[in-house]
């Protein structure tokens, strides 16, 4: 078959990124060419604030996580242009293509609702909330298909203590970034924007539950959510919303965006269950790229030990 | 124009044509650019030329008459069979591809699922149409009767355009794109039947040998 991938590239495979950018030593190093391409590069980050945000940021000395999977990655190139990110297009390959001039420094987020301290978070601010670590989770997409990321981040638990919600609040919301301008492709994706997804406190409180920052060591292509968004490892790919601008305690259950679009397609919950299919297809098995046959999908996509407890006693057919 | 449509060398031109779509994914797959889901890549593929081709068949005989092309004939079986051909692709790579050869899951699939039980009858409806194609089948059957048993078409084109729409998570636009065309096509039908345009005695032809038309 010609259409599989080559089965011995892994992401090792990639060509690093450090090496990819010395490129630009290379040319530093070529006496006044070097010179001259240096200057335009600092003359244009003076004139485009865009082409700074463009630039994806190094992290350090990230905490290894227990909760991460010692399954094989995808590739960045795999997780970097097979998305669902509706604003930018609705075809797999459109994010990676229109997202590229996505603004997201400044960048900020708002916690608001039934809180005590609300307040707006700079992307800094975020990022002093807690040590960051890598994570390297399973995702589930609704679709059937699933990759294997190493996500950076730390509990979203961290951002809830900081805001400390009243004792009213039992769910929480979390809206996406939605500009026509920047986004001109969501007018024809038959949604309605900003998308919102939401969790029950107590799943948001759940530490599996990543507030994300960067992928692979540095920070999020604009296509995979940047600069902040949050990664649910055992619901379906949907419930964990992308570039982050407000996050609401609230008292009542959030209308969210599939759902709302199709309830008896897309749960509230939507949490990964191999029994429950979706009604236009099964879940049972998933594609994982990369692999030619499908595997089978698992229960809370095998994060059961950490998360089956907060749904005892709850019909899972009823709440998919 | 019409040397150019009666050359021999314009039927292998398209029939050449007809081909790339093939090709273009052949050469993808030579080229590691299938995206991350080749499977999904290509079942969309095959799926969406098969639609194409479905409504390039029937948009035959409209141009053949408001163009005054008859000679336009020549490509319409050429076309459908590529329609088939993709068609062909398209349940290959499914159950292959997806089903792994599983009849089981398959029946439940399209006895479960509507958007499969629907672009399943459009497949199945397509394929007597493929078998009847020769000329030896159109004399065994006779033009009138061939002609109506080729007016599955219409349905197979439909269930194909409801296949694509029942499939869409959310963005129905490209589906009602083809439903839209597919309208336009049948209601010209409909239209030309009841309301058949007064025929100018000049452009009129001299007889022909009985050719059947749908």
């Amino acid at each position: 078959m010609l259409i599989r991938k080559a089965p011995d590239l892994t992401y090792a495979d990639v060509t690093p990124k450090s090496l990819y950018l010395d490129r630009r030593k290379f040319l530093r190093g070529m006496g006044i060419a070097g010179a001259v391409a240096l200057a335009s590069t600092r003359l244009w980050n003076l004139a485009s604030p865009r082409a700074r945000a463009l630039a994806a940021t190094k992290f350090s000395g990230l905490i290894k996580s227990p909760f991460s999977t010692t399954e094989k990655q995808n590739t960045y190139d795999d997780v970097t242009h097979y998305n669902n990110f509706y604003e930018f297009g609705v075809d797999k390959s459109d994010p990676s293509k229109n997202a590229g001039k996505f603004l997201t420094s400044p960048w900020s987020v708002s916690v608001e609702g039934e809180v005590k301290n609300p307040r707006k978070f700079s992307l800094d601010d975020i990022l002093k909330l807690a040590p960051l670590e890598e994570r390297i989770y399973r995702h589930r997409c609704v679709e059937a298909w699933s990759i294997v990321v190493p996500w950076i981040g730390f509990s979203f638990s961290a951002l809830v203590k900081a805001v400390d919600p009243t004792p009213k609040a039992q769910y929480v919301a979390f809206e996406s970034y939605y500009d026509p301008k920047q986004m001109p492709w969501g007018k024809y994706a038959g949604i309605d924007f900003p998308y919102v997804e939401g969790l029950r406190l107590d799943e948001a409180m759940n530490p599996l539950a990543l507030l994300c920052v960067g992928m692979y060591g540095e920070s999020l292509p604009n296509q995979d959510g940047a600069p902040l968004r949050m990664v649910l490892p055992w619901k379906y790919g949907f419930k964990s919303a992308k570039s982050l601008v407000k996050i609401r305690f609230t008292e009542k259950q959030p209308p969210t965006t599939w759902n709302r679009m199709a309830s008896n397609e897309y749960g509230f919950y939507a949490n990964v269950n191999p029994k429950v299919d979706h009604p236009r297809w099964s879940q049972a098995k998933e594609r994982r790229l990369g692999e030619f046959l499908k595997r089978e999908t698992l229960m809370f996509n095998g994060y059961g030990d950490q998360v089956a407890s907060m749904y005892n006693g709850m019909d899972l057919r009823k709440n998919y | 124009m019409r040397a150019l449509l009666t050359s021999k060398w314009t039927k292998v031109v398209v029939f050449l044509v007809c081909l790339m779509p093939l090709g273009s994914l052949g050469w993808r797959a030579l080229h590691n650019d299938l995206s991350a889901n080749p499977i999904e890549f290509i079942t969309h593929a095959t799926g969406d030329w098969t639609l194409r081709f479905l409504l390039i068949t029937l948009a035959i005989t409209p141009f053949r008459k408001i163009l005054r092309l008859p000679d336009l004939i020549r490509f319409r079986r050429m076309l459908g069979l590529f329609a088939f051909f993709y068609a062909c692709l398209h349940f290959t790579t499914y159950i292959w591809l997806d089903k792994f050869f599983d009849l089981a899951e398959m029946w439940k699939d399209v006895a479960k699922r509507r958007f499969i039980t629907v672009g399943f009858t459009a497949f199945v409806l397509l394929i007597p149409l493929a078998i009847t194609s020769t000329t030896a089948w159109i004399r065994r059957l006779g033009g009138r009767r061939w002609q109506q048993l080729h007016r599955l078409i219409y349905i197979s084109a439909i269930c194909g355009v409801i296949h694509y729409y029942w499939l869409v998570k959310s963005a129905v636009i490209r589906p009602l794109a083809y439903a839209t065309i597919l309208a336009v096509l049948l209601l010209w039908r409909i239209a030309a039947k009841y309301w058949p345009p007064p025929q100018p005695a000049s452009v009129e032809l001299p007889p022909k040998p009985q050719r059947a038309q749908a």
